[in-house]
């Protein structure tokens, strides 16, 4: 039972959970969108500055469970600093994770502490979860890089 | 244990699904009955039977099968209009769920008619409403300019009613409200809200969804100004099935409202240029109405009845006791709501400390246990105490102590697998 568990709740998801990255808001930013899960109710606001096609930072408040606080910490380690197509690829490839029903072998080059995911993937109430912030910053970065979206007010 | 139901294990038996098993083989620990109820064999089988051997289309096939479906039907309403006291049983309308039911009362009351809502008009609510009686009423001031007006809530989870001569005035169309609430379990004043309606002159409704499984409820004995005018509830939580629900409303209230959905069934005469409407039950339920749902809820609320709905409800009462016992012994616990068993429904929702309702619904999950986590449709109730979300058991007629002591053990495993004792 608790191996069922553990795989779900591995060490690297509770230490992000405890210790998240890169949180809070910060200004410059380009984007700022709010997403929620309508089911449960998590939500995060996320910020994004991109910068001659570079993520330049990834800022965010989020409330919610271990899975989705955890999951935007671990985003914001793989996006910042990489270029925007880069980033858009490593989005993807946890998109895949995410939805292979745990048939997906995760590639640690590229997922690094995200491949701690795998796990999730078992629990299908729970995939949503480690998809909202990965999804708003997906969201906010498209927003970024279409000039005439940045000029959105993001009061 | 004093209050529960006499013949506990017996009627356990009566609920096939109480007896399998989940993945890993953990028996089944079923806490999350306000939002669904599992279902009787006696529901079960009296669906099958219907579909197997009286399957038509009602009241209008000229058949020996119509007659039979047109019958099972409407001895459905017959049943439903028992269950709660209706003082007539064509007062008992149809709808897909409560949520329709309520809507029913939303809509027809923004189109011309008697009890037309207007600029000016007030709608009351309260915090701790479910959101399908929060939205629709939201719809009808957006379409109509009426205003929207809400009874806060107290520390202590009742409803604040010092200000209802405030809130509750002349300009009031309507006071809609629910029962027991899907969140915190409170039970509210019935008949104190309703009396104090009554003298302005607006109409009443109930939620009832959450009351309905739990309470005895018996309309006709009511004081007539104590009495709703309209109230609503859902099959598939009274032990019956999913898609159908009821909208009881007193006869002459239900006339002053125009029809909802138009088509079949709830026409007098058609003609290209107008129409004219068939009385109630059936000016509100238009096409080919959910039949098998309406013969499998007259089974389940016939089940309710031979039980005994005060049985049902002191059984609720000693099972919400014991687990608000329990509850309180696991440490960095907070439940949300009254803490008092006898002022409650049997949803208790909760927080525990340092651990967020999703994690804990997965861990009790793996634990064989079903609890519902999030913020249970009642996101103002849940901003009012400052929470996004919480974790919530809810008990029913089936459920034994011995399952409330799996939930505390498990709420101790959950403490110890996230390092918090």
């Amino acid at each position: 039972m608790s191996t069922e568990l553990d795989s779900l709740y591995q060490e690297i998801i509770l230490d992000h959970y405890r210790n998240p990255h890169h949180k809070g808001l910060r200004e410059p930013f380009e984007a700022e969108v709010h997403h929620v899960n309508p089911t449960c109710g998590d939500e995060v606001t996320l910020r994004v500055h991109v910068a001659d096609g570079r993520v330049e930072d990834v800022s965010y408040d989020a409330l919610g469970c271990s899975i989705s606080q955890a999951s935007a910490s671990v985003m914001t380690d793989l996006v910042i600093g990489k270029q925007v197509d880069e980033a858009m690829a490593i989005h993807e490839q946890f998109l895949t994770l995410m939805q292979g029903k745990g048939t997906v072998e995760p590639d640690e080059e590229v997922l690094e502490d995200g491949i701690a995911f795998a796990g999730v993937a078992k629990f299908p109430a729970r995939i949503k979860c480690a998809l909202l912030s990965w999804m708003a910053w997906k969201d906010a970065t498209s927003s970024a890089v279409e000039p005439v979206e940045t000029m959105e007010e993001t009061t | 244990m004093e209050g529960l139901l006499p013949d506990l294990e017996i009627v356990r038996k009566d609920f096939p699904i109480l007896s399998r098993t989940l993945a890993n083989g953990q028996p089944l620990v079923y806490l999350d009955s306000a939002n669904t109820s599992q279902k009787p064999q006696v529901v079960i089988d009296t669906m099958v039977d219907h579909l197997e051997r009286h399957n038509a289309n009602i009241a209008r096939a000229m058949h020996q099968l119509g007659a039979e479906a047109t019958a099972a039907y409407e001895a459905g309403r017959d049943k439903v209009a028992a269950f709660l006291g209706a003082p007539d049983r064509d007062e008992v309308i149809f709808t897909k769920n409560a949520s329709e039911a309520l809507n029913l009362v939303a809509n027809t009351l923004a189109w011309p008619g008697e009890r037309q809502v207007g600029p000016g008009d007030e709608i009351v609510i309260t915090e701790m409403e479910h959101h399908s009686n929060i939205v629709p009423w939201q719809l009808l001031c957006e379409r109509t300019g009426a205003t929207l007006r809400w009874f806060g809530i107290t520390p202590e989870g009742q409803l604040d009613l010092s200000n209802a001569d405030e809130l509750i005035t002349e300009r009031t169309k309507i006071v809609s409200f629910t029962w027991v609430s899907n969140m915190l379990g409170t039970i509210n004043p019935v008949a104190e809200i309703a009396r104090r309606a009554h003298q302005v002159g607006a109409l009443v409704l109930v939620d009832a969804a959450q009351a309905a499984p739990q309470l005895p409820i018996d309309l006709a004995a009511m004081a007539d100004d104590e009495r709703p005018d309209l109230l609503a509830f859902t099959g598939h939580k009274v032990v019956g099935p999913t898609g159908v629900g009821v909208l009881w409303g007193r006869r002459a209230v239900l006339d002053q409202l125009p029809p909802f959905l138009g088509g079949g069934e709830m026409i007098e005469t058609v003609t290209m240029e107008r129409s004219t409407y068939a009385p109630v039950p059936h000016k509100f339920e238009a096409g080919t109405p959910p039949i098998v749902e309406v013969v499998g809820l007259g089974a389940a609320v016939d089940y309710l009845s031979f039980l005994g709905m005060d049985r049902v409800h002191a059984h609720e009462r000693a099972v919400t006791a014991y687990a608000l016992e329990g509850l309180a012994t696991v440490p960095g616990l907070t439940v949300l709501g009254p803490l008092d068993a006898t002022e409650r429904g049997g949803a208790i929702s909760f927080e525990l400390e340092g651990v967020h309702p999703h994690d804990i619904a997965t861990v009790l999950d793996t634990r064989g246990i079903a609890v519902r986590a999030g913020h249970h449709c009642a996101k103002p109730a849940h901003a009012r105490f400052g929470v996004q979300s919480s974790s919530r058991l809810s008990s029913y007629l089936y459920t034994t102590p011995a399952e409330i002591d799996a939930l505390v053990d498990g709420l101790e495993y959950t403490r110890r697998y996230f390092k918090l004792s």
